[in-house]
């Protein structure tokens, strides 16, 4: 990708040859995105990231039907979607839009008959001819849990609602299929499988046409005015043929990283508890509780000594909150507090991960100790 | 050598820390010469934050999310996420790790909440006085002990230096080397324990020469303005009361007391001997010592000599009539263990942050309860301030005013007092 920043640098949709080497660039990565995904390639709408194509999918729908149908359109969101989703959905709301919000259950994963039972709830209220877009991320970013998703579809078909699937987290980990998911929307992210930061993509499916976020340009057939970010795009577009290629031996290397890291855990630490293991989870996330430890306190400890984990939500000052996704798997807040998020990445080793335990465990014990101290 | 080079602590492992590799995570230090930095954002703790990462001394830099920015947003002062942000782009540049806690339910309750209730019950508040004892310096100090840091360095102007005589190792609290920046006042409540776990590095220098620093180490902050009124406040303080008494009527009911509701009508202006002049706002958005803001037109200024809440009035009077003899406070703090010099000899009190401070006479009543007589008469003696303590530079301890004393009072009942 580094040649279409220098050298190569050229509009793709100029005319001269090297606008056409551009545009010859970008038609290749859109390949390589639809291949990874099962799909064909004029389905698929290069964007800036995950979030914008949320939103652009959410406002998309909204501004589209908004004045042509007779009752509202309606949003049906799992609770624990990203905050682009839910913030868009906020926003629908506040432009007339009726948003229903599905909680998960305590295994982590969001109920097909909870879903279904709203969208004979809003079909009821509105009729059958109001839009209806159920969201439903493919894996949860915090927890790694699967969500039934090509259930939720079925559901979704049944009742004539269109499906928004966000599969960031999992593109790129495990096989996605867009035939197999049966979303109408998926959305993807590069940085998430060793992509460019600022790359994305979404797929629609052939036949649904939404009012574009971005207007005033014919770029991506007209779905997303702008000029294209041609190396983000080409570095989307080999992330996705190497995910393609090595999509079984990464999700082997990463899942024999965690089984490691979660049987070090147990067995070396007091007092810590793993959640939703036996949900179908990514193979490279872990979410674990340290009982009377403030998670916050125990990342800036390991992030000194050189190991890089996460809580739950951080704001734009690095803050932290309970997170949501925790308190609605049903965890009090103190314990929701004390949870952080391991994710294994290809580069890792089993030494890191051995070293990492080794680290948890030391760690999380001087903070049970200091804490201990200052109460008495 | 610099001049800035105040006074290495000796916990500080220079060598050691000299030698770890670039970007390299302080984890080979032995945690227990870290040295956590409280960074608001502000030039003055960022200048800090630069000064420990040229000493080479294991630092990391600790932002505290105190008031939720949302509901209050704001530019440029120490409460705001922007300033926060400003937090972490230092703590970059100058090469520490940086992390935000998030304290603001704390806060509320250890700070807003007292201020709100102050001004509902006819007080006017210190605030950065409670933030000091009971966050910066209580919870702050907890947070950084847990992660491991031995000491917390602060931006505060204000000095701490070791006692000497019978009082070896016993720390004293200093007024800044810069007498215009000195905040000595709002630390008077710290105490031996909290002295012994932070350092002051900017108390040693000039307002000019922590420009200069921040100037010179290239800092983004370098050309930021001072913050001087209450950071969490927006635009006024009595609109913020009233915000918050929307928000929280609890507040209000516990401050006008069992059942009753605090008076949302103009109160009633009156002089001592109780002639009424007219309707003012609302009793809360006055303070002792206020002259404007009262509406009543009369032929000599007019101020704010008491405010009433229960009766919903304010008392005005001349300049004159806000002179006091003394005053009586509450809660008394010594810093050191030796008060009875404190006692024994006058001191000088400042009863505002801005007081220049008056020769005074301090007797103890028992229950932390104290008797404060100025050697002059004292203008605009406003319950709810800080009385401080100070013998030459030095912070003798403080405490809180409950109210305004005439001579009898503060002599009644005590024979030993003024006497010899």
């Amino acid at each position: 990708m580094n040649v279409w920043l220098g050298a190569r640098h050229a509009n793709p949709s100029s005319l001269h040859a090297s606008g056409r080497a551009a545009r010859a660039a970008v038609e290749q990565a859109r390949r390589q995105v639809a291949d990874l995904l099962a799909a064909r390639p004029e389905e698929v709408v290069f964007v800036g990231s995950g979030s914008e194509a949320n939103n652009a999918v959410i406002a998309g729908l909204i501004s589209g039907e908004a004045s042509r149908r007779s009752a509202p359109p309606a949003l049906v969101v799992a609770s624990f979607e990203h905050p682009s989703v839910l913030a868009a959905a906020e926003r629908a709301a506040t432009q007339g839009a009726e948003v229903v919000r599905v909680p998960p259950r305590s295994d982590g994963r969001v109920a097909a008959a909870d879903v279904e039972a709203e969208l004979a709830g809003l079909r009821a209220r509105g009729g059958a001819e109001r839009s209806v877009l159920v969201a439903l991320m493919l894996a949860n970013n915090e927890i790694g849990t699967l969500q039934p998703v090509a259930e939720v579809a079925e559901r979704c078909r049944r009742h004539r609602a269109l499906l928004l699937c966000d599969a960031v987290q999992a593109v790129g980990k495990v096989p996605v299929d867009v035939a197999a998911l049966g979303a109408d929307f998926v959305v993807l992210g590069g940085h998430k499988f060793h992509g460019p930061l600022g790359s994305g993509a979404l797929w629609i499916r052939s036949g649904i046409e939404i009012e574009p976020l971005l207007v005033g340009g014919s770029q991506e057939r007209r779905r997303r005015a702008g000029t294209e970010n041609v190396p983000a795009i080409v570095g989307l577009g080999v992330a996705c043929a190497l995910a393609a290629e090595e999509l079984d031996d990464r999700a082997d290397h990463l899942s024999r990283l965690r089984r490691r890291l979660e049987r070090g855990l147990l067995a070396s630490i007091e007092g810590c508890t793993l959640h939703c293991t036996d949900t179908p989870r990514l193979p490279n996330t872990t979410s674990v509780r340290f009982h009377g430890v403030r998670a916050q306190e125990l990342l800036i400890r390991l992030d000194l000594a050189g190991f890089a984990v996460s809580t739950g939500s951080a704001c734009s000052s690095g803050a932290v909150e309970a997170s949501p996704t925790l308190l609605a798997l049903g965890l009090s807040e103190e314990e929701a507090l004390a949870t952080l998020r391991i994710s294994c990445g290809l580069p890792n080793t089993v030494d890191e991960v051995d070293a990492l335990v080794a680290a948890l465990g030391r760690e999380s014990e001087a903070l049970r100790r200091a804490t201990a101290r200052v109460a008495s | 050598m610099s001049r800035w080079n105040w006074n290495p602590a000796p916990t500080v492992d220079a060598d050691h820390a000299a030698e770890r590799p670039e970007g390299a995570a302080v984890s080979g230090v032995p945690a227990a010469a870290r040295v956590a930095i409280a960074m608001s954002g502000g030039l003055d703790s960022s200048v800090v934050a630069a000064l420990y990462a040229e000493q080479g001394r294991p630092a990391i830099g600790l932002s505290m999310l105190l008031w939720d920015a949302v509901q209050t947003p704001r530019n440029g002062r120490c409460c705001g996420a922007l300033d926060l942000g400003d937090a972490r782009v230092v703590a970059e540049q100058v090469g520490i790790p940086h992390y935000t806690l998030r304290l603001d339910e704390e806060f509320r309750q250890r700070v807003v909440d007292p201020f709100v209730r102050d001004y509902l019950e006819g007080r006017t508040p210190s605030p950065c006085v409670r933030c000091n004892t009971f966050v910066k310096f209580d919870l702050l100090l907890e947070r950084a002990a847990a992660l491991g840091a031995a000491k917390v360095a602060t931006g505060h102007y204000a000095r701490i230096v070791p006692g000497d005589g019978s009082r070896r190792g016993e720390l004293e609290l200093h007024r800044a080397r810069d007498l215009s920046k000195d905040q000595s006042y709002f630390l008077f409540e710290l105490d031996q324990q909290q002295l012994a776990a932070v350092e002051f590095p900017l108390g040693e220098l000039t307002k000019t020469e922590v420009r200069a620093l921040a100037a010179r180490a290239g800092l983004v902050v370098a050309g930021k303005g001072e913050s001087m009124e209450v950071c969490f406040v927006g635009s006024g303080v009595r609109e913020f009361v009233e915000q918050q008494v929307r928000l929280r009527p609890e507040l209000a009911a516990s401050a006008a007391g069992e059942g009753a509701e605090p008076a949302n009508e103009g109160a009633e202006v009156s002089t001592r001997d109780g002639r009424v002049l007219g309707r003012a706002e609302p009793y809360y958005r006055y303070t002792v010592g206020q002259r404007r803001g009262l509406g009543i037109a009369a032929p000599e200024p007019l101020y704010v000599l008491g405010v009433e809440p229960r009766a919903n009035r304010v008392v005005v009077g001349g300049r004159e009539d806000l002179l006091a003899e003394g005053l009586l406070g509450e809660r008394l703090h010594w810093i050191g263990s030796d008060l009875e010099a404190a006692t024994r000899d006058e001191v000088t009190v400042r009863i505002r942050s801005r007081h220049e401070g008056v020769a005074a006479r301090v007797r103890p009543l028992g229950d932390g309860r104290v008797a404060v007589r100025f050697a002059s008469p004292q203008s605009a003696v406003a319950p709810g301030q800080a009385a401080v303590f100070y013998r030459g530079s030095r912070v003798l301890g403080g405490c809180w005013i409950e109210r305004a004393a005439r001579g009898a009072e503060l002599a009644a009942g005590a024979a030993s007092w003024g006497v010899g």
